[in-house]
């Protein structure tokens, strides 16, 4: 029996800023002051608020320490742990008030978040299946082994309301029922867990912070579709996901609950580990298929769907990791439970990857039907520097952006859908004032440039040719004509390609010309990047009242473009300046513009 | 997406060849263990050179041409061999609108090389990779297995003379 249990996240965020490190001081610090029978040091999954990392919470006070750093781990130990005294100096400051010190759940990060697919992220250890089951976990699939037809399974997961996570959107009940509805010798389960979008991190989280509740999951799965067999296919960039996972299944399988004849219901199920190898167009689900089966990932067109003709030529059931994660608590709290939360048409929680210019950086989950502003203010703690909000941009290269304007709009599929937008898998990248439109668009265009797999022609080499108007707007040398152009071959493109990642690729164009079509005329007509991101269009400038002749930039310009006399106002030659801002960082009196 | 191929010449040890002919023919004829395979080799040989996509053709009696177009398919896969130290900047959108491209800039020209290229010397290369989730340390670069985030161009210098020697 410990007295004390010593929470330490252990998700890729906090692993980078030395986490395993801190866990390993601790101890051994324990160990020297003979406490190691008395408090347990615990490696959990990510708790969300990756921007304050690493974090620390200590039970039985729950008293939240954040940025911790190895040379801090004595102090708690010999303090706190030993003495009873928190380290205040390291309590997250949102919680400590002059009274008492707050539970990280009255933080106004977690207050309004509603765990469902993060339950137990940061809560259990994933490495230790006796945790899992402590929290319920596998109840869920005995209930179905034992107590439920697959066609009552079904209706449970139909009912629910529950919706594809990756970004589709399609009922998930409704996608098991057509696996289930056709006969073969072979079926299988599969886990999207090729997280593609750059900057949405939510399934590599529950891989890392709960990996048995997908095994879980992919069992009910397969009970209820009649497959015998699952993979789960993970990138490759995910190291500390693919081995937890792989404990989890070793563990899984020690117990019986995967393998011959679980729970003594004569149902079998085993799951394998598939490696994909860095190809945004895997996440993509005919072309995983293709992937797991040992050959470029290109997709496959539909029909036959996988539901009829999968993985292998065999019927197959694909859903996405934090789909999956939902699965085991419908199942134990039922459909109704779980359709009391969200909107009419999107029903539950939607786990979402905040990032960019954005306080707390992180990971949160909330109601369907939540509001931007809620999730950018309330959760996220707004945008740092005093900078202007200036819009959202959801579902990665596939998706759009919400404008200030929009922020009140409440976030299901259906309301993104109409904006134009889409949820995509949920990653949620803010951007300020700085930050330019028509340059994010090109960046999520040489993206998809880069990950077209080349197979059909609208997306190879309408993509290639959109990234070239980009280019063309961004040097300043474009026309009117061209944005029109530029619209006309986005739809092209939506209308002809073979797959998810050609229709949806020039979403983030459609979206700035449809909201910010202003910032894309200045840099036609007026030749200027209001952000002052796009470099070719930028002039660099002296200030002469302002300058006081340090001669500081002169000395740092690496090409020796700017001139003057001691104490004397300096200026740039524009013909030499190559725009690289190393003037403007080096310059103490704000004396140097660019516009 | 285009691979630089390496000219370098292929040197292998027995002991590298002993532990690849060991992984195909624990994966041989399931085909679709050819990724595994593949990955395995990478991590043996730390890219994949002709002459080693060659023997896992041979070995797993597929057509040179199909692991080819793998290698050349999957950004994971390398054509041409890693500096002693890897430098990977993050490009993810999340590091992206916090200036990840002004620090591969910033390497680029410190180091004198461009993305998926290799200092002469052979101690640095550098690529800008995919999102590694560290979406709260942005913008992120990592070198070999250190990760380094919330940097800015000014560290650059810094980070590299930790390298130097």
């Amino acid at each position: 029996m410990y007295r004390s249990h010593v929470l330490v996240c252990g998700g890729t965020g906090c692993t980078s800023s030395n986490s395993q490190k801190i866990i390993e001081t601790m101890e051994a610090e324990l160990k020297a002051k003979g406490l190691e029978n008395e408090v347990q040091v615990i490696r959990t999954g990510c708790f969300g608020l990756c921007a304050l990392g690493p974090i620390m919470i200590v039970y039985p006070e729950g008293c939240f320490y954040s940025e911790v750093k190895v040379e801090d781990v004595p102090e708690i130990v010999e303090e706190h742990l030993l003495k009873g005294r928190m380290v205040k100096r390291l309590l997250y400051t949102e919680t400590v008030t002059p009274t008492e010190i707050k539970g990280l759940n009255d933080t106004n990060f977690y207050k309004t978040q509603n765990r469902v697919a993060l339950k137990n992220c940061g809560v259990i250890n994933p490495e230790d299946i006796n945790e899992y089951i402590a929290y319920d976990g596998y109840q869920a699939l005995a209930k179905c082994l034992t107590e439920l037809t697959p066609e009552q399974v079904i209706q449970i997961v139909k009912d629910s309301g529950l919706r594809g996570r990756g970004g589709g959107g399609f009922p998930t009940g409704l996608k098991w029922s057509f696996t289930a509805a056709n006969k073969a010798d072979q079926k299988y389960v599969v886990c999207n867990a090729d997280e593609g979008d750059p900057g949405a991190f939510m399934d590599r989280s529950v891989l890392e912070g709960d990996p048995h509740c997908i095994i879980e999951a992919m069992a009910i799965c397969g009970y209820a579709t009649g497959a015998t067999e699952g993979y789960v296919y993970v990138r490759a960039e995910y190291p500390i996901a693919v081995a937890r996972l792989q404990i989890a299944i070793n563990q899984a399988k020690e117990l019986g609950l995967l393998g011959k004849n679980i729970f003594n219901s004569g149902f079998d199920f085993d799951l394998h580990i598939k490696l994909g190898a860095g190809a945004f167009v895997c996440g993509e689900e005919t072309a995983l298929m293709t992937s797991i089966e040992g050959n470029r990932g290109e997709p496959r067109p539909r029909p036959p769907y996988p539901a009829v003709k999968g993985l292998f030529g065999k019927p197959t059931t694909e859903n996405n990791v934090e789909t999956f994660a939902n699965i085991p608590a419908i199942i134990r709290k039922g459909a109704d439970w779980f359709a009391s939360m969200g909107t009419e048409k999107s029903k539950g929680t939607k786990v979402f990857a905040l990032g960019g210019k954005i306080k707390n950086t992180g990971l949160v989950e909330v109601p369907m039907g939540t509001t931007l502003r809620d999730v950018i203010y309330e959760i996220g703690g707004g945008i740092p520097g005093g900078k202007a909000f200036k819009a959202a941009q959801t579902g990665g290269p596939s998706g759009g952006c919400i404008p200030a304007s929009l922020m009140d709009t409440p976030i299901d599929y259906d309301n993104l859908t109409a904006i134009g937008c889409m949820m995509g898998s949920g990653g949620l990248i803010v951007m300020d004032e700085d930050n330019c439109m028509v340059d994010i668009a090109k960046f999520f265009l040489d993206f998809t440039v880069d990950e077209s797999c080349g197979k059909c022609t609208p997306c190879r080499i309408g993509t290639k040719r959109l990234l070239e108007m980009l280019d063309k707007i961004t040097e300043g040398k474009a026309t009117l004509e061209d944005l029109d152009k530029l619209e006309e071959l986005c739809h092209y493109i939506k209308e002809n390609s073979l797959c998810g990642l050609g229709q949806t690729a020039p979403n983030p164009v459609l979206a700035t010309l449809k909201f910010f079509r202003e910032e894309y005329v200045a840099h036609v007509v007026d030749k200027k990047c209001p952000a002052g991101v796009c470099k070719k269009l930028l002039s660099f400038s002296i200030e002469a009242d302002k300058c006081k002749g340090c001669t500081l930039c002169a000395r740092k310009c690496p090409v020796g473009a700017i001139s003057g006399a001691v104490k004397q106002a300096h200026s740039i030659d524009t013909s030499k300046c190559i725009k690289c801002g190393v003037c403007i960082d080096s310059c103490k009196f704000g004396a140097i513009i660019k516009k | 997406m285009l691979k630089k191929i390496s000219t370098i010449p292929f040197k292998d040890t027995a002991e590298q060849a002993a532990k690849l002919d060991a992984v195909i023919a624990e994966c041989t004829p399931d085909v679709s263990k050819l990724m595994h395979v593949m990955q395995e080799a990478q991590g043996i040989y730390g890219y994949l050179p002709f002459e080693v996509q060659q023997k896992i053709a041979d070995g797993m009696k597929v057509p040179l041409e199909k692991v080819y177009g793998v290698a050349t398919f999957y950004a994971q896969f390398a054509l041409s061999p890693k500096g002693q130290y890897a430098i990977s900047v993050c490009l993810g959108t999340a590091c992206y609108v916090k200036g990840a491209q002004e620090i591969l800039d910033e390497l680029s020209a410190q180091l004198g090389i461009g993305a998926e290229e290799c200092t002469a010397d052979g101690r640095f290369s550098l690529t800008a990779c995919r999102c590694i989730g560290a979406c709260g340390l942005a913008p992120v670069m990592t070198v070999n297995d250190d990760v380094y985030g919330k940097i800015t161009a000014a560290d650059v210098a810094g980070i590299l003379a930790k390298y130097k020697d």
